[in-house]
């Protein structure tokens, strides 16, 4: 396999993205590609472990090894049906997956590991522009009808399944377009909504119907859907984002994060909007929450031409480079820094916010305090601590990017009456079927907001389970 | 009383081993005197070192006497008998219960009527009972002796007295004795009779009166001392038999026996007559000399000379390689198409009383030395000087060759040599006319017929017959790519076939044995000359008693896998009427599993049809595979239809044919030929071939991509024979060298049998199931998925378990960096409960429930001392690695083992911050790299590694680009050349061997304790008993999961057994010998937690080892590239680059052990224990937990494997008392104190003494007081110079040291100086010698094994492999066996005249001169590794004239002086033998001098 000693001369060499002053002006996707020569030498790192820890840590359990191998000999096609097996749409993947296969790379360990995200999206666009990637529908129908709630990356996943083991599949969803988070929520400088709109198509062709701009429960009942289809397949997400009931909440200026993204995204795609557009030019921006969604708030900040930007987070700085609290393999807690954050932006940890400050009804600031993080003999966990002054944060737009709580229960949920977690989650046994026989959960609105490939994994499961389902019917 | 003849627990008295010394006495004129029955007694208690006692200390294993019949001495006991010739005698074991015994009497007496005779008298024979061990006398029989009259001459006589014979034994078999084995005809003969016992050498003599009698008088007397891996009271198997005694082993026992049980049906003797009364020939029960001895008097009863007869069993080899005339080759041909080799090393001596002689075994693997005095005499024995004589006397010495035979014609009063014999055996017939004429080699034909080689519907096909993605791209692609045998890394941590919820092919649940001990490996790349691939196939009806042409009417292959054009020819050859049949082995896959059970019966009866209807092979094929149709495991239909014929005594009339999809890796053609296959055509892996070579995948043309392939398969098939010491295919056929693992009895008695099972397992069900699931994945309803990677070597998700995953290896490595027990108690939790048994632990359990306080519980640093790490060679393993586990080691008070490879001295010394990197283990392997005085007297414990878990019975090689400046320093070698570790220690052929050198390292370091290791199989209990009688402190069970480093794929995952059962089998073995209360066990083999410590402790371990788990603490991530030197975390590598990237520390290490101790602490207490040694050996406190993940594990059974004696049985479970070595009355002991002057101040001194063989190891204890004080430096030159006088026994001047010089007038026996460390040796014969010393053997075998340096001048010629292993001494000698040099890797060896065979083979460095004064030496040496020129450098010529003068001053050589006397002339007879690697090396020396020379050279500018 491969070549046991390219890893030896060949560093490890990532496409980059497009100049910040360039790419800061639009709204393309900002990372590059290499060429190809470069792309199979990338591939050709890969060690073919004895312990492939890259395929341990995906969700999916991509095969690593295997298709590193074959695109390092040039086989394309190839690598791209081997990734296929496990993966239903590695251009999503290819760009948007935080690569958990890379942070556990044995190369991981000297910081080298292999370019395996952008060897994905390289391999399936390469499938794409090939034309290897044609419609494939199912040679005999079972007759039995699915419908799946929501269309981000679990519910097209548990689709696609289906639709390929022969079940009529039809999709609804409630937003214009098909697509979830991928559609509204991920900014297009990471993920141009074309490559949605291709696999759509594709998707489509083979035979999955797709009904936009309805939502279960109101746009259609439950009983019809009920009586219509043999399993019901919720993929919905976790629409509850996190709020922050302090003092001031109630200004103008203040958003959930989420706001400001969709509408960029639908402005972008030329829909026209229900509410006023949320924008940050010539603003002081403020960004509470320091993970991805609020990283994406910066960028999109900074493609409005903000006057400023700040991003705080609650927790500590974690450590560049190393944390020894999450050794290799595992997957790293230290700092990244993404490609909005070197656009522009200013960076705080160790904030709580305790008010926001406003003038005329409309936010000008936030009082933010510093805290430190104690360890509690008792329980063991870590406390918060307020210390030192408070101070205020300048900012006429503030965003809260905090997360996601759980899926929304009022409408469809509460209507099936599907048991919850206790976090609020559909509660599913190991076959992803819910409390309510029929309907199965998977994805955010199962598991809790997480990334695209653990949905991408859920939904996978899901169509196994249905499909066992269906047969025993 | 436990029966100690039947299966108890794991033993197993089937596995039995025993080696021996031999010997005879014959006078040639025939004269009987009672001074050469004197003689031969002497000679057996000469060498009672070779024997071994019972753990009574006081019972022999065995030891016996043939001598003429005494006639005077029988008239003188007043019995009449007739003259001689003209009545029968012989002693008769009879059962001590009169009932019984009376039983037999009557049975005899009947008997000898019935057959014409007259029973005349029988004799009490007084013997003296008091004198016996508590064991033997145990079973002590009643002796009587037999005359018996009868008619006719004495020719018709004894053959009459054979015929009785064998029906009162076949009466016996047959009769309601209890106890059958207890009444034993010892002999009954006109000619010759036995005296024999379960009796030590010195005991024969006092045991047995009658011996003593100067009226007792024989002119042959051959005698025996027999060493047991038992010490059970087992009186009939001591000997000599009735005509033989042998030393050695058949390796090939079960296939002989097999294939002689279906030969029984064609035999005809128009001299025996019905022969039907006498089956079977070969007598149920015996060891496997008993069964040759059988097999041996049955040929010569039906008329074959004794030569002959034995020739037929025990042929030299006859390949291209070997200088016998070809007549002799044509004779062997013809006898091989009839007759597979005994095979296995062997000193036979035989007598009929008539002849006395003795041979060899084809590659010599047991010693026998002759010697002729002037009054004709003839002794041969194991060892020179059994007998002394004043050097006047002696006419001729010699020593038995390979091969070769020699006898002693008492009436003729002559003595025949091998090249006389055998060209009368040769000429008997036309045997080459007889093979030109009707044998047709399968290479000469050709047809115009096109044959295809792919397959229609192949992804189907692979599916069906479970063809993986790994087995194309790990084993099949680098097969065809560089036509050699796969290699991997690390071991095998996946479930045995029987706990996998995978589907497995049959093959899966088999395991190869491989030697150990009892026997030697056979390296198949360096002694090539031994082995062969060579079949027959067609005409096998032969009788093998009356030759003709007409049983050459076969096809000849060279190569037993075809291809699919060679098997087209195969399959239409018409030639002679030759004619085959097809078998489908196919079933309808819906029927399961009635319907398989009832194809494999159809194919048995169809196959028995086929030898009635005259066919001379049948096909058994699975081509025709479809929907419906699936497949018969090939290897259950072979080995059904063999047994099958076997058992209906049809087998020997047909060949069996394989066209098989299934068969792709080594082990499954070894599989198929062991049990009965003739010839395989694997089909399927050629159409993967071809595919691959269509998809480009391999880019090589077909043809070639093929011809690697069977290349890479046929190697493989020699190396799995040659592990078990086998040298032919022809008797590896059938032999069933393999042990079963999870199937049950019920299978295998059916199909398989003859072969092991220790936990019973799958039925026909499972066999079904799986076969089913397989087609359907080929050919079911669902769509033909991709051939998917399985995860069998790389872990996968889905695919087969592995104990190290990421989960385990991540929670290991976190633990022990970070130092905290709460992760390591969740690494123990993901390894305890990993869900799913992978090992055969996971279904062990113990109680709970009287759990204690943990403060009770004894220390951890009482645990951790116990723990030791796992031989790896610093050379496998980067230094970094290597010295922190020797640091941690010596910090927690366990021991770290260097290895194969030396150690640095450096490393002796503590280090400045307190460390030691001194490992505590120095280990001996078989390549013997850096073993000198010094390094083993800087040893705890001294390691003699027999076996090793990722490859038992093989070798090793480290190339030369992998040995750099310090390895090659640690290793006494030169960096750049190759180092080859042989398969065997080239010491250790037997069990009689190993004691020899565990004596030897026990006098070097009489501190140290000496350890062996071993490896788990079927049989390593009776081994390690053995070991324990041989006097080994501590016994290592090795697992075969274990091994790092690289290793053949087939290897790791198909040989040795799971420790458990290696374990538990050791255990339940010495308890039940009574020998466990003087060794210690230690085990190893993925042990990972305090759990596996504690279930190893209660099946027997004392003490535990780690390597693996150590290697991930330091980093490993079971990358499994330790073949490829890339390991990207420093640790299994040499590159510099690499070696940076190594994050370990010892510390994490010190942690491990600290963890792993209190976890067996955490146990202990949950168990109520308080020390662990209150748990060693208690295996009654584990359950067996059933778990029924899949119906296949519910079918297993542990009893066996959880057997242990009832407590009240008195024996010890564990080690409580010390070996007892014989060490403190040797030669040395004296000889220090003569030198202390010299030792403690470095004062000359010099003496003379006497020496005789059974003074061995002389200088080993000097030598380690020399080491000790100076180390490797030693004294200066010449401070002690000893004379002995005499023969030197075994090992005379091992590990020498420097400053030493032992001058020896006499003769040596073999392993002198062995390691020699800079001492020097001079043999020369006794003053008063009358023959010529240069024709003359003045030493034995083996000589300077592992000698790294010194000199030894050999005024004589020596035996087999001298200077084996060589890396820096300088001897001369004047001529040498075979194999001289062999791995030499440095030094010089300079021959005075012919060497044997085999010259130089796997010699990597160093130079050799021969002088060749027949000027044929190129046909002697091995050319492989070797280039041969005259010797034309100036240098050289200087440095040889200087070596033989040297030799010429140390011992007055007249050949030596001659050839300087007229140097010019002798030196263009010269050879010059110089490794190429070692050229190469010598040739970048002198450019790096030329260089640095021309940069000193100063300019003007």
């Amino acid at each position: 396999m491969g070549n046991p000693k390219a890893f030896l001369t060949i560093d490890r060499k990532e496409a980059g993205y497009r100049p910040i002053h360039e790419r800061k002006t639009d709204f393309g996707e900002v990372e590059q590609t290499l060429s190809n020569a470069d792309r199979m030498l990338q591939a050709s790192r890969c060690m073919d472990c004895g312990v492939p820890f890259c395929h341990w840590a995906c969700p999916l359990g991509n095969k690593m090894p295997e298709y590193q191998d074959l695109l390092y000999k040039g086989k394309w096609k190839e690598a791209y049906e081997i990734l296929n097996e496990t993966l239903d749409f590695p251009e999503f993947t290819g760009r948007v997956c935080p690569a958990l296969c890379e942070k556990s790379c044995v190369l991981n360990i000297d910081h080298k590991a292999v370019t395996i995200r952008e060897n994905e999206a390289a391999v399936t666009e390469r499938a794409w522009s090939e034309g290897w990637i044609v419609p494939n529908p199912p040679k005999k129908r079972t007759g039995h009808k699915v419908a799946v709630i929501g269309s981000g990356p679990a519910g097209l996943v548990v689709a696609n399944r289906l639709n390929r083991m022969g079940h009529e599949v039809t999709v609804f969803e409630k937003d214009p377009f098909m697509g979830g988070l991928m559609r509204f929520g991920i900014p297009n400088f990471k993920l141009s909504k074309t490559i949605i709109d291709r696999r759509l198509a594709l998707l489509e062709t083979e035979g999955i119907h797709f009904v936009a701009n309805t939502e279960v429960g109101k746009d259609i009942t439950l009983e019809t859907l009920k009586k219509d289809y043999s399993a019901i397949c919720l993929a919905m997400g976790a629409g509850v984002a996190r709020d922050l009931s302090v003092e001031g909440r109630n200004l103008k200026g203040i958003h959930l994060a989420m706001e400001l993204l969709s509408q960029q995204n639908r402005q972008l795609m030329g829909l026209t909007l229900e509410n006023e557009p949320i924008t940050a030019k010539d603003k002081h921006v403020l960004v509470i929450g320091g993970g991805d969604t609020g990283s994406d708030c910066v960028g999109t900040s900074g493609r409005h031409h903000a006057t400023q930007v700040t991003q705080i987070e609650l927790l500590p700085q974690p450590p560049v480079g190393d944390n020894p609290q999450t050794p290799w393999p595992y997957y790293p807690n230290i700092l990244k820094t993404s490609t909005s954050h070197e656009e522009g932006c200013e960076r705080r940890w160790s904030l709580t916010t305790k008010r926001f400050i406003g003038k005329d009804g409309h936010v000008t600031g936030a009082e933010v305090v510093s805290v430190e993080w104690v360890k509690d003999p008792e329980s063991g966990r870590m406390q918060m601590k307020e210390v030192g002054k408070s101070e205020i944060i300048k900012a006429d737009l503030i965003l809260l990017a905090m997360g996601f709580t759980q899926p929304e229960h009022e409408g469809l949920l509460d209507m099936l009456g599907v048991d919850y977690d206790p976090r609020g989650n559909v509660k599913t046994g190991r076959t992803t079927e819910s409390s309510v026989k029929g309907v199965f959960a998977a994805g955010d609105v199962a598991t809790g907001a997480s990334l695209v490939v653990r949905a991408m994994a859920s939904g996978r499961q899901m169509a196994e389970s249905v499909n066992t389902y269906l047969a025993g019917k | 009383m436990v029966n100690y003849l039947s299966p108890l627990g794991l033993y197993d008295p089937e596995f039995e081993h025993d080696a021996c010394g031999v010997g005879f006495v014959a006078r040639i004129t025939g004269e009987r005197t009672h001074d050469i029955v004197e003689s031969g007694l002497q000679v057996l208690e000469n060498m009672v070192h070779r024997g071994a006692e019972g753990a009574d200390q006081k019972t022999g294993d065995g030891a016996g006497i043939l001598v003429q019949i005494p006639h005077e001495f029988i008239l003188l006991q007043g019995i009449a008998v007739p003259e001689r010739g003209h009545y029968g005698t012989g002693l008769v074991f009879f059962p001590r219960a009169k009932q019984e015994a009376d039983l037999c009497m009557e049975m005899l007496s009947s008997i000898v009527k019935a057959e014409g005779l007259t029973l005349l008298h029988v004799r009490d024979v007084p013997v003296n009972s008091d004198i016996l061990g508590e064991i033997s006398r145990s079973n002590e029989p009643v002796i009587r002796q037999i005359v018996v009259t009868g008619p006719g001459k004495p020719e018709e006589l004894e053959r009459k007295l054979y015929i009785a014979r064998k029906k009162v034994e076949k009466a016996a078999a047959q009769s309601i004795l209890t106890e059958k084995r207890n009444f034993y005809i010892v002999s009954l003969s006109t000619q010759k009779m036995v005296y024999k016992g379960m009796l030590s050498s010195m005991q024969l003599r006092a045991y047995f009166p009658d011996l003593s009698h100067p009226n007792f008088t024989s002119a042959i007397a051959l005698v025996h001392s027999r060493f047991s891996t038992n010490t059970f009271p087992t009186w009939d198997l001591a000997q000599p038999f009735r005509l033989l005694g042998h030393n050695g082993e058949i390796n090939t026992i079960k296939g002989n026996r097999f294939w002689m049980q279906a030969r029984e049906s064609v035999l005809k003797s128009e001299l025996l007559g019905n022969l039907e009364p006498l089956y079977p020939i070969l007598q149920s029960g015996m060891s496997d000399s008993g069964s040759l001895d059988n097999m041996l008097e049955f040929l010569v009863m039906a008329g074959k000379p004794l030569p002959q007869a034995l020739s037929m069993l025990v042929p030299d080899s006859w390949n291209d390689k070997n200088p016998i005339p070809d007549k002799l080759k044509a004779y062997y041909e013809y006898n091989s198409t009839m007759m597979e080799p005994w095979d296995g090393p062997a000193t036979l001596l035989f007598s009929d009383g008539r002849y006395a002689g003795g041979m060899l075994d084809r590659n010599g693997l047991r010693p026998a030395r002759y010697l002729i005095t002037t009054d004709d005499v003839m002794i041969v024995a194991s060892e020179t000087g059994v007998q002394t004589f004043p050097a006047e006397k002696v006419r001729e010495k010699g020593r038995l060759k390979p091969g070769k035979t020699l006898m002693v014609d008492t009436l003729e009063h002559r003595v025949y040599y091998d090249a006389e014999l055998k060209e009368t055996i040769a000429s008997e017939h036309p045997y080459r006319e007889w093979l030109e004429k009707n044998r047709i080699k399968l290479d000469d034909l050709s047809s115009g017929r096109e044959v295809k080689n792919n397959l229609s519907n192949l992804k189907a096909n692979m599916q069906a017959f479970g063809y993986t993605k790994e087995d194309i791209e790990r084993l099949m692609i680098p097969m065809a790519l560089e036509g050699k045998e796969p290699v991997s890394s690390m071991g095998n941590d996946t479930p045995i076939a029987v706990l996998s919820d995978k589907p497995q092919r049959l093959f899966a649940y088999f395991r190869q044995l491989f030697a150990q001990v009892t026997n030697p490996p056979i390296d198949p790349i360096r002694e090539e000359l031994v082995m062969s691939l060579t079949g027959f196939i067609g005409a096998h009806q032969a009788n093998l008693l009356e030759p003709t042409a007409d049983y050459c009417k076969v096809v000849k292959l060279k190569s037993p896998v075809i291809t699919n054009r060679e098997f087209d020819l195969l399959k239409n050859i018409r030639y002679k009427r030759f004619s085959s049949v097809e078998l489908p082995m196919l079933f309808p896959a819906v029927g399961g599993t009635k319907a398989l059970e009832k194809a494999v019966n159809s194919l048995c009866i169809k196959a028995e049809e086929a030898v009635e209807n005259g066919h001379n092979y049948l096909i058994l094929t699975d081509r025709g595979v479809n929907a419906d149709l699936a497949a018969i495991p090939s290897l259950l239909a072979v080995s059904a239809v063999h047994h099958h014929l076997i058992e209906c005594r049809k087998r020997m009339q047909i060949d069996i044919v394989v066209e098989s999809a299934e068969p792709r890796e080594i082990m499954h053609f070894a599989l198929l030929f062991g049990y009965g296959a003739s010839v395989i055509n694997p089909y399927m892996a050629f159409a993967v071939l071809d595919d691959l070579v269509v998809r480009k995948e391999i880019q090589l043309d077909y043809e070639t991509a093929e011809k690697h392939y069977v290349k890479s398969i046929n190697k493989g098939l020699l190396k799995v024979l040659s592990k078990m010491g086998i040298s032919t295919l022809r008797s590896y056929r059938g032999a069933q060298i393999f042990e079963a693992i999870g199937i049950s009895s019920e299978v295998l008695h059916r199909y398989f049998e003859g072969t092991v099972s220790k936990v019973e397992g799958i039925t026909l069900e499972d066999i079904a199931r799986d076969a089913i699931v397989m087609h359907k994945a080929g050919f079911g309803v669902d769509s033909i998925k991709e051939i998917e990677n399985k995860g069998v070597y790389s872990w996968r998700k889905d695919g087969e378990l592995h104990a190290w995953n990421p989960e385990t290896i991540a929670r290991l490595q976190i633990a022990t960096r970070t130092g905290s027990w709460e992760k390591f108690t969740e690494y123990v939790e993901a390894v305890d409960q990993k869900g799913h048994p992978i090992f055969l632990r996971d279904f062990l359990d113990f109680n709970h429930e009287t759990a204690i306080d943990i403060d009770q519980v004894e220390p951890a640093s009482a645990i951790t001392k116990r723990f030791v790490t796992g031989a790896m060679s610093y050379g496998s393993i980067s230094r970094e690695a290597h010295e922190a586990m020797a640091i941690a080691m010596n910090i927690v008070g366990g021991k770290s083992n260097t290895g194969e490879g030396g150690e640095d001295p450096i490393r002796y010394k503590l280090r400045p911050d307190g460390t030691s990197t001194r490992s505590a283990i120095k280990q001996v392997a078989s390549g013997r790299f850096g073993v000198t005085a010094e390094y083993l007297v800087n040893a705890d414990e001294i390691q003699i590694k027999v076996a090793q878990g990722a490859k038992p019975g093989e070798g090793g090689q480290l190339p030369g680009y992998k040995v750099d400046e310090i390895i090659a320093k640690t290793r006494h070698s030169i960096p750049g050349i190759s180092l080859i570790s042989p398969p065997p220690h080239h010491d250790i052929y037997s069990i009689e061997d190993l004691a020899q050198l565990i004596f030897d390292l026990k006098n070097v370091n009489p501190q140290a304790r000496i350890s062996v290791k071993l490896v788990s199989e079927s049989g390593v209990g009776t081994v390690a008993a053995g070991v324990a009688k041989a006097k080994a402190d501590m016994i290592l069970i090795s697992g075969c999961e274990g091994g790092t480093g690289a290793s053949p794929s087939s290897s790791i995952k198909h040989a040795g057994l799971p420790v458990e059962i290696g374990l538990a089998e050791t255990q339940q073995t010495l308890v039940l010998n009574g020998l466990r209360g003087q060794v210690r066990l230690q085990t190893d083999g993925q042990l990972k937690t305090g759990r596996d410590i504690v279930i190893s402790a209660m099946l027997g371990a004392e003490e535990f080892g780690f390597a693996t788990s150590a290697l991930i603490v330091l980093g490993c991530v079971m990358m499994r590239k330790c073949h490829l030197n890339t390991c990207p975390v420093g640790v299994a590598t040499q590159n510099e680059e690499l070696r940076k990237k190594f994050t370990g520390r010892y510390t994490y290490l010190v942690n491990f052990f600290n963890f792993l101790a209190e976890d067996v602490r955490r146990n202990l207490a949950a168990m109520g224990f308080t020390k662990l040694d209150d748990i060693v050996g208690r295996a009654d406190l584990l359950q067996f937990v059933p778990k029924d993940d899949n119906p296949k594990m519910k079918k297993l059974d542990f009893s066996k494997l959880l057997y242990t004696l009832p407590s009240d049985s008195g024996k010890a479970i564990r080690n409580i008392k010390p070996q007892i070595h014989a060490i403190n009355d040797v030669q040395d002991r004296s000889i220090i104190e003569l030198a202390m002057p010299a030792l403690e101040m470095q004062s000359p001194i010099q003496f003379t003494r006497e020496i005789r063989n059974t003074d061995r190891t002389v200088g080993a204890m000097l030598s380690g007081e020399v080491a000790k004080r100076y180390g490797n430096d030693g004294l200066p030159n010449d401070t002690i110079i000893c004379t002995f006088k005499g023969s030197a026994g075994q090992s005379f001047g091992a590990f020498l040291a420097k400053g030493i010089t032992f001058r020896l007038e006499g003769d040596a026996n073999d392993y002198l100086g062995k390691g020699l460390s800079g001492g020097r040796i001079v043999v020369v014969p006794p003053v008063g010698t009358t023959f010529d010393p240069h024709e003359n053997i003045i030493a034995g075998n083996t000589l300077m094994y592992g000698a790294t340096s010194g000199e030894v001048y050999i005024n004589g010629q020596a035996g087999e492999r001298f200077c084996v292993r060589n890396s820096g001494a300088i001897a001369v000698v004047e001529g040498a066996g075979d194999h001289c040099c062999e791995y030499m890797t440095g030094g010089r060896t300079v021959v005075l005249g012919k060497t044997g065979r085999n010259f130089a083979a796997g010699m990597s460095g160093g130079i050799a001169y021969v002088l060749d004064e027949d000027g044929d030496f190129d046909f002697f040496c091995n050319m492989q590794m070797v280039e041969l020129s005259l010797v034309e450098d100036m240098a050289d010529n200087r440095e040889l004239r200087n070596l033989i003068a040297a030799h010429y001053r140390y011992t007055q050589s007249p050949k030596a002086r001659q050839i300087l006397d007229n140097w010019n002339e002798y030196v263009e007879k010269f050879i010059r033998v110089i490794p190429i690697e070692y050229k190469k090396v010598l040739h970048d020396e002198k450019i790096e001098a030329v260089k640095k020379k021309i940069a000193q050279v100063e300019y003007d500018y």
